[in-house]
């Protein structure tokens, strides 16, 4: 990645505590991201991905807690920030597009006073300025500004989520955080949805977390890829790399799940079983019950992670390769372009 | 789990149609369901409308649409859980609108059962997953005893890769996985001995890995089972995988229908063109992109003409007058479209073909 590193997660981790004992939803997971990087996070339900993103922008209830790690935006740590500190943030410098926006918009307030709401929080206190920047930011995301007096239910689904991003956007934030935000829509809506959101990051310059369980949608947008399973990062690696040649087990299979409309019409396995139970995680790697390349050591020992080429894999397979990397280690591309 | 290639289902083998012409175990002409909403000023949804089609035996269709195209209305409808507003279902060659009896009614729906899109919610959590399909086979195959009943009950969830099936038994839902549920689903609608199956956006709700497995069991037991399936989805991509024929729906009228390879590489209606230049694949290079947000569809009240004409990149006048009927673009492949497959406009729409 070339640019200032704008966020740093190191060792990052996420408990939820239930009666069944502490599940470990996100297990010690360090990234860096780079100033207008696209990073997705893709995993399938239950890996972590969705309450990842939630920890970075601290917005974790109980029973979920982070129990370690530390989360550096612009140089402050998110995770001991003090609530005023961190509501001075929002917004301004960092916000969060969430899944549903038929449930995050206020269904009995109209879409201008969410707006003018979020920008009076900031101090902005002229009505005029306030007006103009609402219809600015929704004409950028291809609203018309009349919608302004509208409410959620008026809006069609796609519209509803345009609607956020336009909010996510009043303060042109660095950073912005999108959790699954096309999964409600269809595939039309979807990928002009998608066509817009990179339009505007090349414009404006923020730099992207979208979390996903929909690996092809990505694979046209975002620079790197995260893949997590059971709430580890597996495998992180430029896209296109990924895409072509998956090192982790996991990613190869993730890949091969999805039938393609092009091409020959071959047999696809998907992988076989589910998900580990999160409160009991195996001593070795949490994805050795799966994985067609299980060595017996897999069962026992937990695998590190491995630079090979560009790529940070967990993966035992790759243990002789490349040396052990410690939390926030990043591969060396990154790191000659931070020098 | 016990899919694979050991199941012996090749995706290129056995397709064609001569099929199709060995005649159609369910067809449905002219079907229409319309919804009145909006209380007094009595304003109509169109959910399906005129919708011609014919599943053969062994055959699998793919159904696909976005949503609001009313392609999560034709389940029901088929399967006689809905009354049809207009037009007719005929069940090998028979009018299904002549049953009446709960006996006739409980026979039909044993031959042609539904499998509902939402695993989670549509087993009973207060009984175990015997107890589900053992209920199942007494009303539907009253013929057998309570131990062929077990029998059967465990050779389905065999069949659907649920093994051990004693073990399965005597467990609950919430012990099982979303996929392994709607496994359930399938075994349920599987021990009725049906000759179709219509099934609901079966694999929607669960996460990748797992859909391609269920997928397989779907084209497994046409293999095996040599049952007939109606898949309902609004993911092109398993359509392909698994259909041999594909029927796009777009706000409630069929658009488009034919060999399934030949309309995903030759589309005809521009809006199965839309739908497949947006399907994400990471196989492909990046597809031109339109400017198409995806509106969602007219169906309130929409009166004559093609409903797909305030979005499409062709439509002409005689769009907005007409209904463009399905025509023969290819052998076996027709598309309702006045532009692509121009053909004699009628001087009076609506009726029959």
């Amino acid at each position: 990645m070339t640019g200032k590193v704008i966020l740093e997660v190191e060792g990052l981790s996420v408990d939820y505590a239930s009666s069944a004992g502490t599940a470990n939803a996100v297990d010690q997971v360090s990234f860096e991201l780079a100033e207008r990087e696209f990073l997705a996070v893709v995993g399938e339900s239950g890996c972590g991905k969705s309450t990842l993103l939630f920890a970075i922008a601290r917005l974790l209830t109980p029973p979920a807690e982070v129990s370690g790690g530390k989360v550096l935006f612009s140089g402050q740590n998110m995770v001991a920030m003090s609530d005023k500190a961190l509501r001075t943030l929002r917004w301004r410098d960092l916000s969060v597009v969430m899944q549903s926006a038929m449930n995050a918009l206020n269904p009995v307030s109209s879409i201008g006073a969410q707006f003018s709401d979020v920008m009076r929080a900031h101090g902005e206190k002229d009505q005029k300025a306030v007006r103009a920047r609402s219809e600015e930011v929704l004409t950028m995301v291809g609203i018309d500004p009349v919608h302004l007096a509208s409410y959620a239910h008026q809006l069609s689904g796609g519209m509803r989520q345009r609607a956020m991003i336009a909010m996510a956007l009043l303060f042109s934030p660095e950073l912005i955080l999108m959790d699954e935000p096309t999964s409600a829509l269809d595939v039309v809506a979807q990928r002009s949805l998608m066509v817009q959101v990179k339009q505007l990051q090349a414009d404006l310059g923020f730099a992207i977390i979208f979390v996903t369980h929909d690996m092809s949608l990505v694979a046209h947008f975002s620079d790197r890829v995260a893949v997590m399973y059971a709430g580890q990062v597996v495998e992180t690696r430029p896209t296109r790399a990924l895409f072509a040649d998956p090192l982790h087990p996991y990613t190869r299979g993730l890949l091969d799940s999805f039938p393609s409309i092009y091409g020959p019409r071959s047999l696809v396995q998907g992988i076989p079983g589910s998900p580990p139970d999160l409160t009991r995680l195996p001593p070795g790697c949490n994805f050795a019950a799966r994985c067609p390349k299980a060595m017996p050591r897999c069962a026992t020992d937990a695998p590190a992670q491995y630079l090979v080429d560009d790529a940070l894999v967990r993966c035992l397979l790759y243990e002789e390769a490349a040396p052990a990397r410690e939390p926030g280690d990043r591969p060396v591309t990154e790191r000659a372009a931070r020098d | 789990m016990g899919f694979g290639p050991e199941a012996g289902y090749r995706p290129d083998a056995g397709y064609g149609l001569e099929v199709a012409t060995t005649g159609f175990v369910l067809e449905a002409r002219g079907l229409s369901r319309h919804f009145r909403i909006g209380g007094l000023r009595g304003h109509t949804l169109h959910a399906v409308d005129d919708l011609d089609m014919g599943i053969a035996g062994r055959e699998i269709v793919a159904l696909v649409g976005e949503s609001g195209s009313g392609k999560s209305t034709v389940a029901p409808l088929l399967a006689m859980v809905y009354r049809p507003t207009a037009g007719e279902i005929l069940f090998r060659g028979r009018p299904v609108s002549s049953l009446r009896r709960r006996r006739q009614l409980l026979v039909y729906r044993g031959e042609v059962p539904m499998v509902c899109q939402d695993p989670f919610s549509s087993l009973n959590p207060a009984h175990t997953i015997g107890y589900a399909l053992l209920r199942g086979l007494k009303l539907h195959r009253p013929d057998l005893d309570r131990r062929r009943r077990e029998a059967e009950a465990e050779r389905v969830l065999d069949v659907v890769g649920l093994v051990p099936p004693a073990a399965i038994m005597t467990k609950y839902p919430y012990e099982l996985s979303g996929g392994q549920r709607q496994r359930v689903g399938f075994a349920q609608a599987l021990s009725y001995r049906p000759k179709l199956i219509l099934a609901d956006e079966p694999v929607s709700m669960l996460d990748v890995s797992i859909r391609i497995g269920l997928l397989n069991v779907m084209a497994r037991l046409r293999e095996e089972e040599k049952v007939s399936i109606l898949y309902i989805t609004h993911d092109i991509a398993s359509a392909r995988y698994v259909s041999d024929r594909v029927l796009v729906m777009y706000a409630g009228h069929l658009v488009e229908q034919g060999p399934t390879d030949d309309v995903l590489h030759n589309p005809v209606h521009p809006y199965t063109r839309l739908l497949l230049s947006a399907v994400p694949d990471p196989r492909a290079e990046m597809a031109v992109t339109s400017a198409d947000v995806g509106e969602p569809p007219r169906v309130i009240d929409p009166g004559e003409g093609c409903r797909f004409r305030w979005r499409c990149p062709l439509a002409t006048d005689v769009c907005e007058k007409v209904t463009p009927r399905l025509r023969p673009a290819a052998p076996g492949h027709e598309a309702a479209c006045h532009v692509t497959v121009p053909g004699p406009v009628p001087e009076i729409s609506g009726a029959g073909r």
